[in-house]
């Protein structure tokens, strides 16, 4: 049940992505582009996805467990640190060169598109990349 | 000056609603976040628990323009960057997600309707890099 349910939650938020145009990589870049002809799409897109999303964590808040009965896993870090900082700065300059972040790459990735498939492979060698730095700090870690 | 030629308030903001309702159906049926670099890394982990479930919603986004192309065309994306700016792109968008610990879905999308301190401290960050990024490659002279 789970495998279906999250299948058609990604398969609704690709079309999503798709009908808000922001697979279209000249339209992130059009939204970052201040100084030149700015196309304020994306605001928009937000405000729609903010709206129902809010509605959405408001009304799990209510639940005891989720749907599935499982208990709820959200994010519960505070702590506004240089990772998170950093971190979000390195995103950006990679989604300011391509305008591509990961939920339209995979879709454009599944509509054909070769420089998706290339950005998609090289962003999962980024995300191992990290994954052996992190084991390595872990590893270090435990030893000292 | 807007851009008018290629601002869609409308389609952006129905797409919005889409994504949203996603997110909501994801936090109600399942108690997650749908943060896409989120689902995506955790498949790299060495634990392999819960892959069902990430490869499924990846599977979903990947299927999307296919499910979409029953109704309609899929709209033509322009991919201004040559090949290897692409791989730099996405090598900075894979390490920088995962130490950032979210994307545009988990922080901007999700975050912000949590209103997450964390999420908007990381969104405004993001953006403000790609706003740089952008000047810097279009307005500053070789």
């Amino acid at each position: 049940m789970a495998i279906l349910t999250s299948f058609l939650t990604g398969l609704l938020f690709g079309v999503g992505l798709i009908i808000s145009g922001m697979t279209d990589p000249s339209k992130i870049i059009g939204f970052l582009d201040l100084a030149g002809a700015w196309d304020p799409s994306l605001a928009f897109v937000m405000g729609g996805a903010v709206l129902l999303g809010a509605a959405g964590f408001r009304l799990a808040e209510r639940q005891p467990t989720s749907v599935l009965g499982g208990l709820r896993q959200l994010p519960d870090t505070k702590s506004i640190g240089a990772r998170l900082i950093l971190g979000s700065a390195t995103f950006g300059v990679g989604w300011g060169l391509a305008g591509f972040c990961p939920g339209p790459a995979l879709v454009a990735f599944g509509a054909g598109y070769d420089k998706a498939v290339v950005f998609v492979i090289a962003m999962l060698a980024g995300m191992v990349a990290y994954e052996f730095t992190e084991r390595r700090r872990m590893a270090r870690a435990t030893d000292g | 000056m807007i851009d008018w030629a290629h601002f869609t308030p409308w389609s952006s903001f129905a797409g919005g609603l889409l994504i949203g309702a996603a997110v909501a159906a994801f936090v109600v049926i399942h108690g997650r976040v749908a943060g896409i670099s989120g689902i995506l890394g955790g498949l790299l982990r060495p634990a392999g628990r819960d892959i069902g479930w990430r490869i499924a919603f990846i599977g979903g986004l990947l299927s999307a323009p296919v499910f979409y192309g029953l109704f309609s065309r899929f709209p033509l994306a322009t991919i201004e960057a040559g090949f290897p700016l692409i791989v730099l792109a996405g090598v900075l968008v894979g390490i920088g997600t995962r130490y950032g610990s979210g994307c545009t879905s988990g922080h901007g999308v999700c975050g912000i309707s949590r209103l997450s301190p964390r999420s908007l401290a990381a969104t405004a960050t993001f953006m403000a890099a790609g706003l740089v990024t952008v000047f810097v490659v279009r307005h500053l002279p070789a």
